[in-house]
């Protein structure tokens, strides 16, 4: 196989990775719109995690992306 | 529809040519963003304290509000002992929010889109744990590697790991700060590079971008937070082993 195709193949199949981080934000989000719809006063104190705990998930996808830009940059990736 | 490479926007030219000792410093964009910030800056807070007043005008209601909230964070995680390091998180913080922000207006380059800026904030708040630790503790800081309520015979295997861990802490800000921000103005290029190329729907993808740049605004601010709000807890976790 050609390396560029082997590199551009790996370069989607890391994109794959993202699903997961999909999957993990949706829950975040859901799980605060449920705990406030239980109690509304708990929205400022539990609404500071939400987006600590968004921001980590969302670092996740992330690194799948730098990944990604890592095959893009080796020998024979960019196509 | 000739291909360009969306990242060929972060590659940094000198404009003016500089070597120190065999090192290249020369002035290049990023470099004059980071000067203007260093400007912008010190502007914004002493016009905001000029002619302060009991009750306050709206930059200086502003910065007042910013500054409570860095308080309250650092109270929160480090406990009294940590407004000691108040200044250095009040600089951290406005220092990569206004990096972040920088990149939004056009022509401008994002500052903390270069993974060596991220890493060196990454590796400096890594080093001023690790001299906290052991400059409070001494050698007992050596004991934070064993978390307590652990059976004697698993300490061989879960010290490794939580070395392991504690080295991963500069790599994932240093890494999640940069990818934040490179990912958003990629996504920002390719989708104006659409806009540019489709003929008479082109309006439609730009409408997406003014969505994109508001959503980066705020990615922006939230990544400036995190940022710092995980500097405060491994400083505190430094200071109060646990």
């Amino acid at each position: 196989m050609d390396s560029t195709a082997a590199a551009l193949i790996g370069m989607g199949l890391a994109a794959v990775g993202f699903a997961g981080s999909g999957v993990g934000i949706g829950y975040i989000f859901g799980k605060m719109i449920e705990s406030v719809a239980r109690q509304p006063e708990a929205e400022a104190k539990v609404g500071k995690y939400m987006w600590i705990g968004f921001a980590l998930v969302e670092a996740i996808a992330l690194y799948g992306l730098v990944i990604a830009f890592i095959i893009m940059g080796m020998k024979g990736g960019e196509g | 529809m000739k291909q360009h490479n969306p990242l060929e926007h972060f590659e940094l030219h000198p404009l003016i040519e500089l070597k120190l000792l065999g090192i290249d410093i020369s002035v290049n964009k990023a470099v004059i963003m980071m000067w203007i910030v260093c400007i912008l800056i010190p502007c914004i807070f002493v016009l905001a304290v000029r002619g302060r007043r009991m009750i306050p005008t709206r930059l200086q209601s502003l910065t007042e509000i910013s500054i409570e909230f860095l308080r309250n964070m650092v109270i929160d995680n480090m406990g009294e002992k940590g407004l000691k390091f108040f200044p250095f998180i009040v600089t951290l913080f406005f220092f990569i929010l206004f990096c972040n922000l920088i990149g939004i207006v056009p022509g401008s380059y994002t500052v903390t889109s270069q993974i060596i800026v991220t890493a060196f904030f990454a590796i400096t708040v890594f080093i001023i744990s690790q001299i906290v630790g052991f400059a409070i503790h001494g050698v007992r800081y050596l004991k934070i590697f064993v978390p307590s309520g652990v059976p004697k015979f698993i300490i061989p295997i879960i010290v490794p790991i939580e070395i392991v861990s504690m080295l991963a802490r500069p790599l994932s800000l240093s890494v999640r700060l940069f990818a934040n921000m490179t990912a958003g103005h990629t996504i920002l290029i390719v989708l104006f590079t659409l806009a540019l190329g489709l003929k008479y729907i082109g309006f439609l993808p730009f409408f997406f971008t003014v969505a994109l740049t508001g959503l980066e605004i705020f990615i922006a601010f939230i990544q400036a937070y995190i940022f710092t709000i995980l500097t405060c807890v491994y400083i505190g976790e430094a200071i109060e082993m646990h």
